[in-house]
């Protein structure tokens, strides 16, 4: 096993592996940027290594950076966490060329799956259900023509190096490809550098539905149930849960069998993530593979039992998978919310700054995992997530409500958060229903929001108020818009030191 | 201790008063009974009558927010005594400042001095946390001043523009 492991990572997904690490007897070492000196994984961590300026280019996708603190560390492996280098096949490979073990797929199984259209082309030959369209670029507007023309519309422009929704386009009919198709492609090479983009068949309100594998190096792979991922906005994951509420034992082994074959065409090993769309008869349609960690791994966890981030490590380290896919059963259901610095009143804009006040929940079936702590500032420079919330139930309804429950608790102060459109969702009555597609979020944020008036709560904050100004509480205190005198605050405070005191001695 | 309160635009007389460790409190003219524990900064654990609230505390920008339970509520407090109070202008007329909604980096100006815009139009786009956010004018008017060069750093409430 390994000795000291290198987390070349920030934020929730750092503090995550670390944990993992520590629980393994693993000594952790980190890096951070400029930016990064305080932060959560920093303060966790046993040794932690400085690399750059802010720009995730200096620091955080800097390879020789990384290499050179694997080096001066003595670190015998390398747990990329998601996003930043952990789908890179040049790091992958710089990692074996270095003698240090990447924890994750080889460079070539990466590379495979990298791009979608050269997945594509070797899933075809697995055997691995599609949508209708192609599995190469398309050379020129009058052959992307053609194409939509025979598979029919609406059809999806997708970039062949694409992810997160950059240089997709829907179309729906004849006239709007040619426009659509140039801006696809110029931002997919704005985006990716790569301007190659394919066509597919567009289908309506799909379902996201992923499966998660876990492959060891000695040929061994198996599923792990899946995880509905359909609830996005922007093409993002904001909310995910597993199971999926349409999926069967039977949709499940069919899912779970072609995963296993995307990822033995792929040679893969490691954990991995097969996206699927699912229609609204049920078909399910491969859509890519995802090399990595994910970031809605938790759920899988508490389904089944098992904990992915100490499986990755024991798999880079050689071990065999330590059970078979008959062994693999899920219990009850989790569902995670996405917690992002941004402000929902504001069209979702982020909202970095200090957080003043955290108050955390906890409880029966409530899991955290996160990257920030009171009194830290969130940087502007990196993705906007501060940290997951999940909960675990008996079943779909008990989950949801240790949520609704678990997110009455969770207060972030000082900057804006989206905890309050989770609230709105796990209300809403198709959520509840489970009658969720990717559409859902842009159709429910369109409709007003019905905020019943409580005049009882006005009523309260408004004696509140008056309280906190008395008490001389920081936030009411501070700035021009609040009052009190600082003799009377001292004197107040006084006063309810003296009360605290009595009631101590009367206990 | 007198305060006038306001919330969401509506205004409270709140009258808070302590003796022997008691409060005693009447707004807007009601006895209320109150009784409150300052958990920890900005968050006070109230009681009135026996019904219990937690009301959370904080200050985003310049706007202070107090939360019971998961509603927010916008808040102002005077002391009528204190000459520091303020009055907010919620005046549509006028200039009107375009700011920075969020700590970011101005990338891209989309109006020049002078030009003619509509509400919603783009005037600016800052990046923080790679995300590209418009900024957009509140309202019909000429673009009186651009007060930001692209690629300058601002703070949240930074004014960008001012539209008249």
């Amino acid at each position: 096993m390994f000795k000291k492991i290198l987390i070349a990572n920030r934020g929730e997904i750092a503090v995550r592996v670390l944990r993992a690490c520590h629980e393994m007897g693993i000594a952790a070492v980190v890096v951070y940027s400029d930016v990064d000196r305080a932060a959560l994984h920093v303060r966790k961590a046993d040794e932690a290594y400085p690399i750059g300026a802010a720009a995730a280019a200096e620091s955080y996708l800097n390879i020789g950076k990384i290499l050179d603190v694997a080096a001066r560390s003595g670190a015998d492996a390398i747990h990329p966490g998601y996003g930043f280098l952990s789908e890179n096949a040049k790091f992958a490979q710089a990692c074996d060329d270095a003698g240090v073990k990447f924890i994750g797929p080889t460079a070539a199984a990466m590379d495979a799956m990298g791009s979608k259209t050269r997945a594509r082309q070797a899933m075809e030959k697995a055997g691995v259900p599609f949508v209708r369209g192609t599995s190469r670029g398309v050379e020129s507007f009058a052959e992307a023509e053609q194409v939509a023309a025979r598979i029919g519309y609406p059809v999806m422009l997708k970039a062949a190096a694409g992810g997160g929704g950059k240089g997709m386009r829907l179309v729906h009919a004849p006239e709007e490809l040619k426009s659509a198709l140039e801006a696809a492609r110029s931002e997919a090479e704005r985006s990716f550098g790569d301007s190659e983009v394919y066509i597919e068949k567009a289908i309506v309100n799909p379902r996201h539905i992923e499966m998660q594998v876990l492959a060891d190096e000695h040929g061994n792979t198996v599923y792990l149930g899946e995880r509905e991922c359909s609830l996005q906005r922007r093409h993002q994951k904001v909310l995910e849960e597993a199971p999926s509420p349409i999926v069967d034992a039977d949709m499940r082994s069919r899912m779970g069998e072609v995963a296993v074959r995307v990822g033995q065409a792929a040679a893969y090993s490691n954990a991995g993530t097969v996206e699927f769309l699912v229609d609204q008869q049920k078909n399910f349609y491969f859509l890519e593979m995802n090399t990595r960690l994910q970031v809605e791994h938790p759920v899988t966890e508490l389904i089944t039992g098992l904990d992915l981030v100490h499986l990755q490590i024991r798999i880079a380290a050689g071990e065999k998978l330590p059970f078979r896919q008959e062994d693999v059963c899920i219990r009850g259901h989790a569902i995670e919310c996405r917690i992002y610095a941004e402000d929902p009143d504001n069209n979702y804009f982020p909202s970095p700054g200090k957080i003043t006040l955290l108050l955390a929940p906890s409880g029966p079936g409530i899991r955290r995992d996160s990257g920030m702590y009171e009194g830290w500032n969130v940087p502007i420079d990196y993705d906007p997530l501060l940290a997951k919330l999940i909960g675990y139930g008996t079943d779909r309804e008990q989950a949801i409500a240790r949520l609704t429950r678990a997110l009455s608790e969770y207060f972030v102060g000082g900057i804006k958060t989206n905890i309050s459109l989770f609230r709105r969702i796990l209300r809403d009555a198709d959520f509840r229903a489970a009658k969720l597609d990717t559409g859902f979020l842009d159709r429910m944020l369109k409709r007003a929001e019905d905020q019943p008036s409580d005049s009882r709560a006005a009523d309260v904050a408004a004696i509140a108020a008056g309280m906190f100004a008395a008490l001389g509480s920081t936030a009411a205190a501070a700035g021009e818009g609040a009052i009190g005198g600082s003799s009377q605050v001292t004197a107040a405070s006084e006063s309810n030191w003296k009360n605290a005191s009595r009631r101590e001695a009367l206990r | 201790m007198v305060y006038d309160v306001t919330i969401d635009g509506k205004n409270y007389r709140l009258d808070l008063n302590r003796v022997e460790g008691r409060w005693s409190c009447r707004l807007d003219g009601r006895d209320v009974e109150v009784d409150a524990v300052l958990a920890r900064p900005d968050v006070l654990s109230l009681r009135i009558g026996n019904m219990a609230y937690e009301v959370k505390s904080e200050r985003v920008a310049n706007d202070l927010h107090l939360w019971v339970g998961s509603r927010r509520f916008a808040v102002e407090v005077r002391d009528p005594r204190s000459l520091r109070g303020r009055v907010r202008a919620g005046d549509e007329h006028g200039p009107k400042k375009i700011v920075a909604p969020m700590p970011g980096k101005v990338v891209r100006l989309l109006v020049r001095e002078g030009a003619e815009v509509e509400p919603g139009a783009g005037v600016a786009v800052v990046e923080a946390m790679k995300m590209q956010n418009e900024i957009k004018s509140p309202k019909k008017g000429t673009i009186q001043k651009i007060l930001v060069s692209e690629g300058a750093a601002v703070n949240a409430g930074d004014v960008l523009a001012i539209v008249e």
